[in-house]
This record gives structure tokens, C-alpha cells and sequence, in this order.
């Protein structure tokens, strides 16, 4: 089939009928379902797509739960809060340093990164409730490393025995005098782990950022919001930033300590990474304190340039500025020979990303650097305007999944609310063509005919590869090895597996020459799979088909 | 061995009932064990003369692993065995998962095999069908014939329905039966035929009705059965009836629960309007 379609072997396949050989054996209900969630990508009018909807059971989804966005995704990076996963061990087990944070304290300062701290729940205590075994724990646990704050993060049997880890945290808190934070981010809220960030989102909000109005005395100061620092990236970021003269309080939430979140609300500028992940933090941090955001990302050489100018053009101080042009300059320079021969290599090569919220958007700036051409596309727990711009905001329906996590109402800090920037300056910066509180969404900057694919079933994989024949795939753990047994190299892009740093212009270097690594390899020409070599049992999908009602006829036969 | 369970709302006397059959049964010269499934653990206090038993969550957690059979059982009147499953205090934790875990420890400690020569095991279950936990009983097995205690009130009605929608839930796939429906009568109106009705239309019977007594309650402040307090009296010989007539049993059903409109027409066709 893949064959019929393909008019010339250079040629892309028509995605129209791509889609429809994904959609195929599809019963009628899911065929209804995933036909919104797989999309022929048209970037002026990006179609609707049926993002953040419940998983269908049998699609073999990449997704996390609700658990794993809070403690594995937010909150883990954060290097000296003291984490304790309240529940069975096996949860606890799988928070231990799963996610190649990195983390650089200063001298004295605690590090829990590699520390697995765990109520382990038994039996007991699903019976009797296990908050006392939690109080246990938290003064086991301050008594040994006297940490500056603890946070207690539920997993599902928490939420269905109803712990109320909230009067806990309040207790200790009051008992230990350090503040205690409890995250009700049981996994199983809401669709996928986007609903653990915006918990995590919520509770740094109201319990930390805030807590000292200490500001950083540098002139120009900003956040980077939703940047995890897997193998090192905010390093990068942090070095480059250094260069031009521009100062991060806070990293939410890669190689960050407790005292920069609660200061983070002073600095000058808050700018996006992951939107999926905290542009909630954003959003609340500008409506109670004044601090407007920009998306930018530090991931591909000219986007990296691009995100910088847009820093210097906010501040609008014409020495930044020039700065900012220079270390462009020096660090372009630097980088394109590397860029040039791997550019060289591989320019036309097909990609496919299925990673992330915002991965699967920010890493096609990369392979653009090189040439490289995103056949296909998709995040694992985006919304709607992760794919189409948040433009679309107030037109997504909010559904019974989404109401299930809070939604906090924010109002301007009476004292500390201060605009960092004139309503004026803010209306001659947009006329300039700096966009606040902007993401365009993937869509808007992916090629015509490409496909987006939400939340990818296995099938769709395999039927892409077999139809595309990529030369590369981006995407997680969960289906690396299918990828790779079918003779396609996959990069992890959710630990980088054992690489990184890739933001920022030394990173975009690692990147490309890992990307050469990978395509260059003759290995995967080595790899035939059994089924190649001898005779398989072979069997086809049936669906649509009534099952027969043997409950009825056993009564009958009573 | 019988293996019965009792549901029924709560507040309806599902405890008082069954101690008292069982003590019925137990003079009679049978051999029964009471498990109770309420975290408050009062289900054997009639048996025992008062609240004199650890239960089996309780001594799992102190002794830990090693817990005997004669550290969770007492036995009590006429030789009856009393086992309270306990669980936690209201409002934390999970008191169906409890049982499941008590039900458990006693299947592996012996407690119903062969040896134990048990006649009856009767399950003494709080309220309505809650959750997974509180089905336990009628789950895998555990109990096979129930009986449900209500009264000529709507509401004991309507939980009276509701578990029986449990049952058949859990009847297709296994062998759970209802014997029937024991009233306990609070004096409403046309209480006895009310009840025959509603029996006849979920398919079942009304095994007995218990009439309102306050010898009941005489006996349950001395902390004793009826038929251990005062055998001679009249409400002694109801609950020996009631028992005799759970012994001589044999119409076991798969009850077929009423749509709410059709028990609120029963209610207004024998109750209300008369």
C-alpha cells in the first residue's frame, strides 16, 4: 500500500492519504475520535485539533499520568525541596532521578536530586489512613537533613483513602517552622500529565514564589520559565545570558533552589520555554505582579539568536543590544563550521517528533539549522494552543477533565504589584513587533502538508515509518525500541538519553554532530528482525464485530 | 457450611438481628461463626456480653505478622464463634479495603476449613453496598445466601433494592443468592403485607417478620441476646422462628430489583393512602 502512494521515490507521500491508511481499521468510535487528533497541517489557517482528550484505551499511548507532570516534570528539578511521594513504593521508586536533571549547588548548599524519599504506603495504611506515618516521615526526614522546605506529593491511593496531606503540610509546617507544600496530583486526574503540571503550577504559586521580596541587584533581570535543565541545557542558557549581561533569578524549574523560586517574582522579564508546562505560573505571576512574558526558545542556533534579540528589545537598552548582537556574532561564527558539515550530510533528511508539549515544536528549529526536513509532527498532553496558537484560548471547551484541576483566581498584589514596563513602552514594543503573552502554536511554523499526530498510537507510528521511511525519529522512552527494532534511530527527547546539553548555541553543536552520530551509523542497516528471516504466525485486526453475549446464554443454558 | 450474609440499611437492626439468630441457631445445637464487617466492631456485642473482642485489624497491626486464630476469635453465647474485622476511625482511611484484608487473614488462618466443622458463617455487613470493599462478602464466594433486614419504611426499602442490585451484579458471576427479605417491623402501616409484596415482586420472600418489641431493647442494655435474657419471652420464640426458618431455607434467587417508580407505587398502594 505504502508503494501505490508514493508517486517518485523523492517525493513526500500525499498526507490526505496517509492519514486515511492510519485511520482505516479503526472501529467507527475511535475512528471518530483519533480522525481530530491526526491532521493535514495547513500553517495560515491551522485546522482544530482534538488536543488534550482522554486516551484511547488500546492505542498504546506515549502519555504519563498526573503524578509524573508534577513530581517528575515540575517539581523534581528543584534541587534542595525535600520531596516526599506519599504512597506505595513503586511510585516513589520511579521519581528517583528518572529524568537526567542536572544540578550544580553552590558549596553548603543541600542537593536531594539523588535522594528517593518515600512513605512507602502499605497495607496499614491504606486501611487505618496514613497520615501519621506521613507526619513520621516529614520529622524523620527534617531531623536528618533540616531541608528549607518539604513537599509532599500524593500518588493514587492517597486521593481514594482521601489523606488530607493539605492539614498535614499545615501542621508540620506550624510544628517544623519550614514551610510544607502539599501537591494533590494523584495520577489519576485529568487526561495525561499536563494535568500534574498545572497542579505543580499552582501550588509553587500560592506557597512559594513570593515568599522573599529579596531582589537580584543586576540591571537586567529574568526568569526562564519551563526550561528543566535535562543534560545540562540550562547551563547553556545561563552562560550565554551571562555573556550578553543579562541575569536569571530563576530557572523554573532546572538546577533551581528554594529561595530563587521565592524570590523569582522581583526579576524584570519572565520568558517561556515549555508553554505547556507553566505558562500558568506566567500568566498568574504577570496578574499579581506585573511581569509580562515572552515565548522564546533556546533550542536551534537561529531561534536561540532570535530569542535573544527579543530580550535585548525588551529591555531597549541600545548597549544590550549590541552586546546581545556581538555574542551572536562571535557564537554563530564559532558554530558554523560544525553546522555547515553536518548540514552538508544530511540537508533533506526526514524527521518525525512525537515528544513533550512543546518539544515536538522547539526541536524542529534544530533540524532546520541543518537542513533537515519535519515530515511529521505531534506532542504527547498538549492543548489546543500548543498546536494552534493561544489565540484559540477562549474558544477551547473546557471539559469535565479539565474542571477536575483547580483553576486559582489571581488579582494584582496590593503592595507588590508593579508594572515592569509602561502600558506606553508595552504599546510601542508590539507596534516594534515584539508579541507579550504570545505562543503561535507548532502548526503556525510547521510546512504545509505535513502531518501533526496528537498523542500517537503505536499503529500510527509503525504505519509512519513504514510509509515515510524517516531517517530519524524524536520521541520517549516508551517506544524508542520499537522505533529502532523497526531500523530507524530514535532520540530520546525526554532525557536526551545519555547527551545533552542541546539549548543554546555550544548545545545546538552537541546536537548536530549527535544527529550525525545517529544517521551516520550503519547499524541499522545490520538489524533484520526475525520476522524478516523465517515465516511468522501472521492474524488481522476485527473490530466491529459482536461479541457473543455469553452471560445471556449461560443463563439460558441454566 | 452456609455461608450467609446480612445487609440492609443502617439503623435498621441489622446487628440486633443477626445476633439473635444466630443465637437461635447456636440453641438449636449449630455451630456458627459471626464475622463483623463494621469498622465500629459492635456486631458480636450481644454474643460476647459486651465489647470484649480485638479485632482482626487491630491485632494485625500490633502483633504484625504473626497473628493466631484464637487471637482474633472469642467465642460466645451457646458456643458461637465472634470475630469483629474492625477498621479505622471515621474519616481516614479505607474500611472496605479492611475487610477484604480481615477476610483474607482468616481464610489463611483456617478459620472456615474443615476442621472448624462449621455449620453457618454469617457475615454482618455495614449499611448499603458501598464500595468494593463492603461487597467483599458477596464477592468470590465469601457469602452465597443473603438475607436483607428492612422495614415498611421508604428509605429501608430503597437500600433494600439497592442491594439487591448489588447481588445481581455480583449473582451472574458467581454464586451469591438472596433468601430473602427480614422485616423488622417499625409499625408502619400495612407493614407485613407491604413487605410480602415488595418480596413477591423482587422474587424473593419475606423469610420472617420480627415484630417490634421492647424486649429488644431490654436485652441489648443487659448486653445479651433475647433468647439468652429472657428465652420464655414472646420475642425470644420470633427469633427462634426467624432462625428456624433460615435452617429449613431453600429458595435461593437471583433477586430482580424494582425501578424506582414502581417501588414508589408500591409504597402509595399499601402504605400512604389507606
Amino acid at each position: 500500500m505504502s508503494e501505490q502512494i508514493k508517486t517518485e521515490a523523492t517525493s513526500l507521500p500525499d498526507p490526505t492519504q496517509v492519514r486515511e491508511i492510519m485511520l482505516e481499521p479503526y472501529p467507527a468510535k475511535t475512528k471518530r475520535k483519533r480522525a481530530k487528533q491526526v491532521l493535514v497541517n495547513d500553517p495560515e489557517t491551522p485546522p482544530k485539533i482534538g488536543a488534550n482528550s482522554r486516551t484511547v484505551p488500546g492505542i498504546i499511548t506515549q502519555r504519563g499520568c498526573t503524578y509524573a507532570g508534577c513530581r517528575g516534570v515540575v517539581m523534581g528539578p528543584v534541587y534542595d525541596l525535600l520531596q516526599i511521594v506519599h504512597g506505595p513504593v513503586g511510585c516513589g521508586f520511579y521519581a528517583w532521578l528518572s529524568r537526567r536533571n542536572l544540578a550544580r549547588p553552590d558549596t553548603g548548599e543541600s542537593n536531594f536530586l539523588q535522594y528517593c524519599m518515600n512513605t512507602d504506603m502499605q497495607e496499614e495504611q491504606i486501611v487505618f489512613g496514613g497520615e501519621k506515618k506521613l507526619k513520621q516521615a516529614i520529622q524523620e526526614a527534617y531531623d536528618i537533613f533540616k531541608p528549607k522546605a518539604i513537599a509532599i506529593l500524593s500518588t493514587c491511593p492517597v486521593g481514594l483513602i482521601g489523606d488530607d496531606i493539605h492539614s498535614v503540610a499545615r501542621e508540620m509546617k506550624k510544628k517544623l517552622g519550614i514551610n510544607i507544600i502539599g501537591f494533590s496530583c494523584e495520577g489519576y486526574k485529568g487526561v495525561s500529565q499536563s494535568a500534574g503540571h498545572h497542579i505543580a503550577n499552582n501550588e509553587v504559586f500560592k506557597h512559594i514564589i513570593g515568599q522573599d521580596d529579596t531582589a537580584d541587584t543586576a540591571k537586567y533581570t529574568i526568569n526562564i520559565l519551563g526550561e528543566y535543565n535535562i543534560g545540562g541545557d540550562a547551563w547553556e542558557i545561563d552562560a550565554l545570558l551571562k555573556k550578553c549581561g543579562i541575569h536569571v533569578t530563576a530557572t523554573l524549574s532546572g538546577d533551581v533552589n528554594y529561595g530563587q523560586l521565592a524570590r523569582c517574582h522581583t526579576a524584570m522579564l519572565n520568558t517561556v520555554m515549555c508553554h505547556r508546562s507553566i505558562n500558568y505560573i506566567a500568566e498568574m505571576m504577570e496578574k499579581k505582579f506585573g511581569i509580562p512574558w515572552i515565548k522564546i526558545n533556546f533550542l536551534g542556533a537561529e531561534s536561540t539568536a532570535k530569542s535573544l534579540r527579543k530580550i535585548a528589545q525588551y529591555f531597549g537598552d541600545p548597549e544590550l543590544q549590541t552586546r546581545v548582537e556581538e555574542v551572536i556574532a562571535t557564537e554563530m561564527t564559532a558554530l558554523q563550521p560544525v553546522r555547515d558539515e553536518v548540514a552538508a550530510k544530511h540537508r533533506g533528511k526526514k524527521v518525525a517528533l512525537f515528544v513533550g508539549g512543546s518539544r515536538a515544536h522547539h526541536y524542529q528549529d534544530l533540524f532546520e539549522d541543518i537542513g533537515m526536513k519535519v515530515v511529521s509532527a505531534g506532542y504527547e498532553f498538549a492543548h489546543r494552543d500548543d498546536y494552534e496558537g493561544r489565540h484559540v484560548l477562549p474558544t477551547i471547551k473546557i471539559d469535565a477533565d479539565s474542571r477536575n484541576i483547580e483553576e486559582l483566581h489571581v488579582e494584582a498584589d496590593p503592595e507588590r504589584y508593579t508594572p515592569r514596563i509602561s502600558a506606553e513602552r508595552r504599546t510601542e514594543l508590539v507596534k516594534e513587533g515584539l508579541s507579550f503573552s504570545e505562543y503561535e502554536g507548532m502548526m503556525a511554523q510547521m510546512k504545509k502538508d505535513t502531518l501533526v499526530i496528537d498523542d500517537i498510537s503505536h499503529y500510527e507510528i509503525e504505519k509512519l515509518i513504514e510509509i515515510y521511511k524517516p531517517d530519524l525519529v524524536c520521541s520517549g522512552i516508551k517506544d524508542k525500541f520499537v522505533i529502532e527494532k523497526m531500523g530507524v534511530p530514535c532520540k530520546q527527547l525526554h532525557s536526551y538519553d545519555y547527551g545533552g546539553p542541546y539549548a543554546s548555541f555550544s548545545g545546538a553543536a552537541n546536537f548536530y554532530r549527535e544527529v550525525d552520530r545517529m544517521l551516520s551509523t550503519k547499524i541499522w542497516k545490520f538489524v533484520v528482525p526475525p520476522w524478516e528471516k523465517e515465516p511468522q504466525l501472521e492474524a488481522n485486526f476485527v473490530h466491529n464485530v459482536r461479541i457473543k453475549d455469553t452471560k445471556k446464554e449461560t443463563k439460558k443454558a441454566a | 457450611m452456609r455461608k450467609v450474609a446480612i445487609y440492609g440499611k443502617g439503623g435498621i437492626g441489622k446487628s440486633t438481628t443477626t445476633q439473635n439468630t444466630v443465637a437461635g441457631l447456636s440453641e438449636m445445637g449449630k455451630k456458627v461463626m459471626v464475622v463483623g464487617c463494621d469498622p465500629k466492631a459492635d456486631s458480636t456485642r450481644l454474643l460476647l456480653g459486651g465489647l470484649a473482642q480485638r479485632s482482626v485489624l487491630d491485632t494485625l497491626r500490633e502483633e504484625g505478622e504473626d497473628v493466631e486464630l484464637d487471637d482474633i476469635r472469642t467465642e460466645g453465647f451457646c458456643e458461637s464463634l465472634c470475630v469483629e474485622s474492625g477498621g479505622p476511625e471515621p474519616g481516614v482511611g479505607c474500611a472496605g479495603r479492611g475487610i477484604i484484608t480481615s477476610i483474607n487473614l482468616l481464610e489463611q488462618l483456617g478459620a472456615y476449613d474443615k476442621d472448624e466443622n462449621l455449620d453457618y458463617v454469617f457475615y454482618d455487613v455495614l449499611g448499603d453496598v458501598v464500595c468494593g470493599g463492603f461487597a467483599m462478602p458477596i464477592r468470590d464466594g465469601k457469602a452465597e445466601e443473603i438475607y436483607i433486614v428492612c422495614s415498611g419504611e421508604m428509605m429501608a426499602m430503597y437500600a433494600a433494592n439497592n442491594i439487591c442490585k448489588g447481588i445481581l451484579k455480583f449473582a451472574e458471576s458467581g454464586n451469591v443468592r438472596l433468601g430473602g427479605l427480614i422485616c423488622n417491623s417499625r409499625k408502619v402501616d400495612n407493614e407485613k403485607e407491604m413487605i410480602q409484596e415488595f418480596a413477591k415482586r423482587l422474587g424473593t420472600q419475606m423469610i420472617h417478620f420480627v415484630p417490634r418489641d421492647n424486649d429488644v431493647q431490654r436485652a441489648e442494655i443487659n448486653r445479651k441476646t433475647v433468647i439468652e435474657w429472657n428465652p420464655e419471652c414472646g420475642q425470644a420464640s420470633e427469633y427462634r422462628q426467624l432462625a428456624q426458618s433460615i435452617n429449613e431455607n431453600d429458595q435461593f434467587v437471583i433477586p430482580k430489583p424494582l425501578k424506582i417508580p414502581e417501588l414508589e407505587s408500591l409504597l402509595l398502594e399499601y402504605g400512604l393512602f389507606n
